[in-house]
């Protein structure tokens, strides 16, 4: 298993665009993907899921990965939050 | 036999083509018990996989007309029918209570549905309309409905249909959609507007066109008389095609005239504008001539989102549209907000008479974050060309001071910072409500130019909603009550050595530019399309000969009297 944390700074949070792109990405992965913010844990695959947290900026959210491409998942994803101006 | 309707034409010229008819459908979901849970699986994939493909089709016709940014949306639409978390709620709903995929579907986007709705995010609660129109969508396959998406048209067809929302425009393919025709709207509905700035033919107002029996029918769009005629005879295909071809050649000659200045038959030189919406339309502006932007509406910048534009997004449009008018004037008018048009995000309480209500400067001067914020971005913007700013709804002088003030503030502010602001911004106003054109004098004094808003003055002058079909017939451009007051609005610009322009859709009128020109208008703005047809009748009309009749149009008692006399003495632009 393999995990992240990061700190929203998108002025707007994680919002529909952002979204897809992370959504996009932990796709390609056959590793359950979750994301973990505020107590609850969605999976990352879904994008209601990652929509129904409403997440904010200053949040802090944590990425976890388990499976055969853990490691690679979490490098991804970041390049995604980095790209998409999300946080690091 | 063909059948013909009558409409306005809301967007010169002719389409020929086959009818296609843009239905809504009701769906009705009715719980059954199935038997065979993985055939009801089956089932619910191939709609899911076929809606899929649709809103490909969608995306990537969104991508090429209108730019990735307003194509995400359908990205985000597709992942919804990609979600997990959806699909396999739907298929453990179909397994284990064994109903069918209909109301399974039905019932588990009902969940996120008010899941979302229940959100104390504004952003999140729109969310909430995604969810529906996609799962709408694979409802329809599943119950064999058919359901039409204007993007997912690849045949040449002339759309019909009752009215076309923003979102049915945008995804309008104009290598497909040859014209449309709609029940209801007027010339500066939504869809007219759009019609003139993607350039095909439409009629609206038919009232009944989506009650014939047209599918798959033939039928002509007369943009340019606003009639629709239905399964047309062979004769009146041929009639039409001439009569299209007439016009594309009338086109062919307006565009020798897109490098020439404006200059009416006694060399007098008035300023043809145009009015956009976006930085996007700018392109259009400088194909058809246009010498200026003389309206920028602002509001479209707030609108289709779900929050407040940034300072950086603002200042990044005002900037484009700016260095692509390569110096040329263009008005920036502030955000006119309220009144029809609404921004949900700011949860604005419904009005009994939105138009007599808290709209355009009248929020902008309490919601003064807003309005500081988009005076940041201008000002900001301001030495990348020719700036302008205009301010909409202005009742009294002490409302016009109190913005000029705020303005100034900001400049000052920015300043400090150690901005760059241009020092040569004109600071103008719209001339809409009858008080201010009563006031022009007064006024002229502290502006530096007025520019009059055509469809509000008219609304208000005749205490007629715009938006009521039943006082329509009050909507009376050419009226001497208005003329009159464009004549007061003018003459006291010039007298305080200040320029008078107009920015409603009257400017582009060709029964109007005479009377304007002979009234001494210094700019006309109008629909990009409508400027080389004006700059063509320009060259015909003598300002000085106009101006002798002036006494007598104003002294005549009706709307219709003045059209019969401009038809009469003067030269109009045949369309």
């Amino acid at each position: 298993m393999a995990e992240k944390n990061f700190t929203v700074t998108s002025e707007s949070g994680i919002h529909a665009r952002p979204a897809t792109a992370l959504v996009n990405k932990a796709g390609q992965y056959s590793s359950d993907v979750t994301l973990d913010y505020n107590g609850k844990s969605v999976n990352l695959k879904s994008i209601m899921g990652v929509m129904s947290l409403g997440i904010q900026q200053n949040s802090e959210i944590t990425i976890k990965a388990e499976g055969s491409d853990a490691d690679d998942a979490i490098a991804g994803l970041s390049e995604v939050m980095e790209n998409e101006g999300l946080g690091k | 036999m063909s059948n013909q309707l009558t409409g306005i034409g809301a967007s010169a010229g002719i389409a020929i083509a086959k009818a296609f008819v843009l239905e809504n459908p009701a769906l009705e979901i009715e719980q059954k018990t199935i038997t065979d849970a993985d055939a009801e699986i089956e089932r619910f994939e191939a709609a899911v996989h076929i809606a899929k493909e649709e809103l490909e089709v969608i995306k990537n016709h969104a991508n090429e007309q209108l730019g990735e940014d307003k194509a995400a949306i359908f990205a985000a639409h597709l992942l919804v029918l990609s979600d997990p978390e959806l699909l396999n709620a739907v298929k453990d709903k179909v397994n284990n209570e064994k109903v069918n995929a209909e109301s399974a579907m039905s019932d588990v986007s009902n969940m996120f549905i008010s899941m979302f709705e229940n959100m104390d995010n504004e952003y999140m609660k729109e969310r909430a309309a995604d969810i529906r129109d996609v799962s709408k969508r694979v409802l329809a396959h599943l119950l064999g409905v058919t359901f039409t998406s204007p993007g997912a048209i690849t045949d040449e067809v002339i759309v019909l249909a009752e009215d076309l929302t923003p979102s049915d425009t945008a995804q309008l393919n104009k290598q497909f959609v040859k014209g449309f025709a709609t029940d209801i709207g007027g010339r500066t509905s939504h869809s007219a507007i759009m019609a003139r700035s993607m350039e095909i033919p439409a009629v609206v107002g038919t009232k009944t066109i989506t009650s014939e029996d047209v599918e798959g029918k033939m039928v002509i769009i007369d943009g340019i008389d606003g009639n629709v005629i239905v399964d047309p005879s062979e004769e009146e295909i041929a009639e039409y095609t001439k009569k299209k071809e007439n016009f594309e050649a009338k086109k062919q000659e307006w565009a020798k005239l897109v490098n020439e200045p404006t200059t009416t038959k006694d060399e007098k030189h008035v300023e043809l504008a145009a009015n956009i919406g976006t930085p996007e339309d700018v392109k259009g502006v400088l194909e058809n001539g246009g010498e200026g932007v003389g309206l920028y509406r602002t509001e479209f910048l707030y609108m289709g989102r779900n929050e407040l534009p940034t300072e950086e997004e603002q200042f990044n449009s005002y900037k484009e549209v700016l260095e692509k008018m390569e110096g040329k004037p263009v008005v920036i008018r502030t955000l006119d907000i309220g009144g029809d048009k609404e921004l949900p995000y700011l949860n604005l309480p419904k009005e009994m008479n939105p138009f007599l209500g808290f709209r355009a400067i009248r929020l902008c001067l309490e919601e003064t974050e807003i309005f500081r914020t988009q005076l940041r971005a201008l000002l900001r913007a301001s030495v990348y060309g020719n700036l302008k700013v205009m301010f909409p709804m202005i009742a009294t002088v002490g409302e016009f001071r109190q913005a000029k003030e705020m303005l100034l503030s900001v400049k000052e502010e920015l300043i400090r910072e150690g901005v760059e602001v241009s020092e040569d911004i004109e600071v103008g106003m719209m001339v809409e409500i009858p008080a201010t054109a009563a006031m022009a004098d007064v006024f002229a004094k502290e502006v530096d130019f007025f520019s009059v808003g055509t469809n509000d003055l008219i609304q208000y002058t005749m205490a007629a909603d715009r938006m009521n079909q039943k006082v329509s017939y009050l909507y009376q451009p050419y009226n001497p009550a208005i003329l009159r007051l464009v004549k007061m609005v003018i003459d006291a610009a010039h007298k305080e050595g200040k320029w008078a322009g107009m920015c409603g859709e009257m400017a582009g009128d060709q029964i109007a530019i005479p009377i304007l020109l002979g009234l001494g208008l210094d700019e006309f703005s109008m629909s990009a399309t409508s400027i080389l047809p004006a700059r063509s009748q320009m060259t015909k009309l003598s300002k000085e000969e106009i101006s002798s009749h002036i006494d007598h149009i104003l002294s005549l008692a009706t709307n219709e009297e003045v059209i019969a006399y401009v038809t009469e003495h003067f030269a109009t632009e045949e369309l």
